[in-house]
């Protein structure tokens, strides 16, 4: 069947189940948005390419597909880049069609041209810069399994005007036939028998779970693994969600923001059963005093990770959620029980906790705990990068995986409301906040269009502290309190901006007023930015200071 | 130390700046590279020389292989192999030096490829010790210039590359 190469594009898209797609248009794909126009492909229309790529990466961390994000050449093409390197960072399946200048003008420094698939090698996990088009439909079948199966990442396809008007034959492959990709799913039976044999010989195991558990679907594995032998769970940052915070031995997040019973137990275990996580620094803090009289199990399906930071005496390269499998048809349950006594003890007495009192200034960590109490499990939070990100991390008590969506790897911030655009294409029926703070929130604010115009009742609570706080806060722990260009006085107002928008905006400046804003928040069908107006001095605790081992908590006995 | 990697890749454009940039981005050092091609249509070999301790090659090795246009990465360095560098040198060679030259030439087995009035090219193949005494007695006479490939390498024995474990 004759095609051009923009309704190729579309055809494949089709074919691989794409629902929908995020973008902005330019000169380079003209033709491919004639196209979409044509066939009334579902498309969001950001206000920036980089909000479309974070929109694309929020509605794949909110459904599990691959997202989908197109932009033209040049400009528009590097303004993906900080969405790329945010997705490759945190394995998050993406396709990003790019147009580029004709293919007689490529070399030539042309209008709008720019080199983007050799300004994002280091950061996809494949790109192609198509200059045939009868490679388009290889290319594309290509690009969405590499995204979206091994360890995943995003992928971009450079994609010619001329060769977007070019007609040719159409047929999209079936198979994928790539004897240079071949991910490792099963994990080695030998292995995973070791494995076991060390788990059942561990006094002190402990399970660090990390995003592996949620891009493969494990949670339920996880779960049921920590039960049958009775080994308690931290998740990072990006796992948050995998274990529900009800469970008894799940000890929260561990690290350089983390609990004490996650620190402490990371510490003192004797086996550490790595699933899906990759011993970040935002973890170990110090490496040469990290977990030390520790055995290491690293279960991840990318064998690169495996040895990186830690040492694996037992690796496994494969799918997680296929190994924990298996490994849990021959578990057998060790001695844990006064192991089990130790970390519960730690997590009862030693708890996260803040305190508001009624005349003291609105501290951030109740808008959260509010949020939760009013907005309940099924929500789905993204989050921006700062303090608010910890504290919504803390604060905000998770029982899904997929409810919470944050830039962990790259630390992005603007990332968080373009992501919940996303998450809440995916689900328009959820209830989807975004928790930002003030510095974060105007990094990609011109998406306040894009919410009012497609009506996604997504809602933006605020953490308004004047500060980049984060900074801040370190600038007060580790450079004696000089705040060098942390203040962020100028702000606008936020519900007048909101209003500018044809949003509703709504403020709270006390703890009164937080329950009130909240409700009436949820009850609005359209988007909604809340205002809090929080304490400008809290800091997130505990805290590890960099280079510190990771017992060695600031604020581990807060109040 | 010294470490030698065979690296089997789909010829495709832009895969040696795939190669390359992972490794400057990661921090590893190349001494020397050498790309060129193989009995298989298609394929090409890249034979790297880096200077690294087994962990960090260990870790460049599984990098590498998550390139999608590499099909092998293979360390040589720690299997029976040989391998040879091919250097041209253009050397100073007045009338009155040139039998001195030429001695040292048949000593190396190196060969003369081109004479001028005051001045030859010399090509040696060797390893990296022996190019490295061929170039310190040339440094006598007077180098003017060098042109070098880099060092290739192929495992003893019938074994291939491909065969070998890994990756």
């Amino acid at each position: 069947m004759k095609m051009n190469g923009a309704q190729m594009v579309l055809a494949c898209l089709e074919a691989e189940g794409v629902e929908v797609v995020f973008g902005y248009p330019g000169g380079a794909v003209l033709t491919l948005y004639d196209e979409i126009f044509k066939k009334g492909l579902p498309h969001i229309l950001t206000r920036h390419e980089q909000g479309a790529a974070h929109a694309a990466d929020g509605y794949a961390r909110a459904s599990g597909k691959t997202g989908v994000v197109i932009a033209t050449s040049g400009p528009g093409a590097t303004n993906l880049v900080t969405g790329l390197a945010t997705a490759y960072m945190d394995s998050i399946p993406l396709v990003a069609i790019t147009g580029q200048v004709a293919r007689p003008a490529i070399g030539t420094d042309a209008f709008q041209e720019a080199d983007i698939t050799g300004i994002t090698l280091p950061i996809t996990k494949h790109n192609y810069l198509l200059t045939e088009l009868r490679e388009l439909p290889r290319i594309f079948k290509e690009a969405f399994y590499i995204a979206g199966t091994g360890r995943k990442g995003p992928v971009l396809i450079d994609l010619p005007k001329d060769l977007q008007a070019e007609a040719g034959d159409f047929l999209y492959p079936k198979k994928v036939e790539m004897p240079t990709y071949r991910p490792t799913y099963e994990g080695h039976s030998g292995q995973i028998n070791k494995a076991a044999a060390a788990i059942h010989k561990a006094k002190k195991p402990l399970l660090y779970s990390g995003g592996g558990v949620i891009s493969s679907g494990a949670h339920t594995e996880l779960l049921e693994f920590s039960r049958c032998v009775r080994i308690p769970v931290t998740t990072t940052l990006t796992g948050l969600g995998s274990i529900p915070h009800t469970y008894d031995y799940y000890l929260g997040m561990p690290g350089m923001h983390g609990t004490f019973a996650a620190n402490h137990a990371l510490n003192a275990a004797d086996l550490i059963i790595a699933v899906g996580a990759r011993f970040d620094d935002r973890v170990t803090s110090r490496l040469d005093s990290f977990a030390v009289g520790a055995q290491v199990i690293h279960i991840d399906i990318d064998p690169a990770e495996i040895g990186k930071n830690v040492a694996a005496a037992i690796p496994i390269v494969g799918d997680v959620k296929m190994v924990l499998q298996e490994l849990i048809k021959i578990l057998k349950p060790g001695d844990t029980e006064a192991w089990c006594e130790q970390v519960k003890a730690w997590k009862k007495e030693r708890p996260i906790r803040f305190a508001q009192s009624a005349d003291a200034p609105l501290k951030p960590q109740y808008v959260i705990s509010e949020l939760y109490r009013l907005a309940g499990g099924d929500t789905i939070i993204t989050t921006d990068v700062g303090q608010h990100q910890m504290w919504a991390a803390q604060y905000y008590a998770l029982d899904k995986p997929r409810t919470f969506i944050s830039s962990g790897g790259l630390g992005t911030m603007g990332f968080g409301f373009p992501a919940a655009i996303g998450a809440q294409m995916a689900f328009p029926k959820r209830t989807v906040i975004c928790v930002s703070g003030d510095g974060s929130f105007q990094m990609n604010l011109q998406e306040l269009a894009t919410a009012s115009c497609h009506k996604l009742p997504v809602k933006v609570a605020i953490i308004n502290n004047q500060y980049l706080g984060m900074v801040r806060q370190w600038q007060e722990f580790f450079y004696g309190g000089r705040y060098s260009q942390t203040c962020l006085a100028g702000s606008p107002d936020f519900v007048k901006l909101a209003e500018a928008y044809g949003v509703l905006g709504l403020r709270a400046s006390t703890a009164a007023d937080v329950q009130a804003v909240i409700e009436t928040a949820l009850r609005t069908s359209g988007p909604v930015v809340m205002d809090f107006q929080v304490d400008p001095q809290e800091n997130v605790l505990p805290m590890v200071a960099p280079n510190t081992p990771i017992v060695e908590m600031i604020g581990g006995d807060a109040l | 130390m010294k470490r030698i990697l065979a690296i089997l890749v789909e010829d495709r454009p832009g895969v040696l700046t795939r190669v390359s940039g992972l490794f400057s981005r990661r921090g590893y050092n190349i001494q020397n590279i050498a790309v060129g091609r193989t009995v298989e249509p298609g394929v090409s070999r890249m034979t790297v020389t880096l200077d690294a301790d087994r962990v960090t090659v260990e870790q460049i090795v599984k990098q590498l292989n998550k390139l999608v246009n590499i099909l092998k990465v293979s360390d040589l360095t720690e299997e029976p192999s040989v391998g040879r560098e091919l250097m041209l040198l253009k050397v100073k060679a007045e009338p009155e030096k040139r039998s001195g030259i030429q001695q040292m030439v048949s000593t190396f087995r190196a060969k003369i490829i081109d004479v001028s009035p005051d001045s030859m090219i010399v090509e040696v193949t060797g390893d990296e010790t022996k190019l490295q005494a061929f170039m310190l007695v040339m440094q006598e006479f007077g180098i003017k210039e060098i042109a070098a490939t880099g060092n290739i390498a192929l495992l003893r024995g019938a074994r291939t590359t491909r065969e070998t474990k890994g990756g």
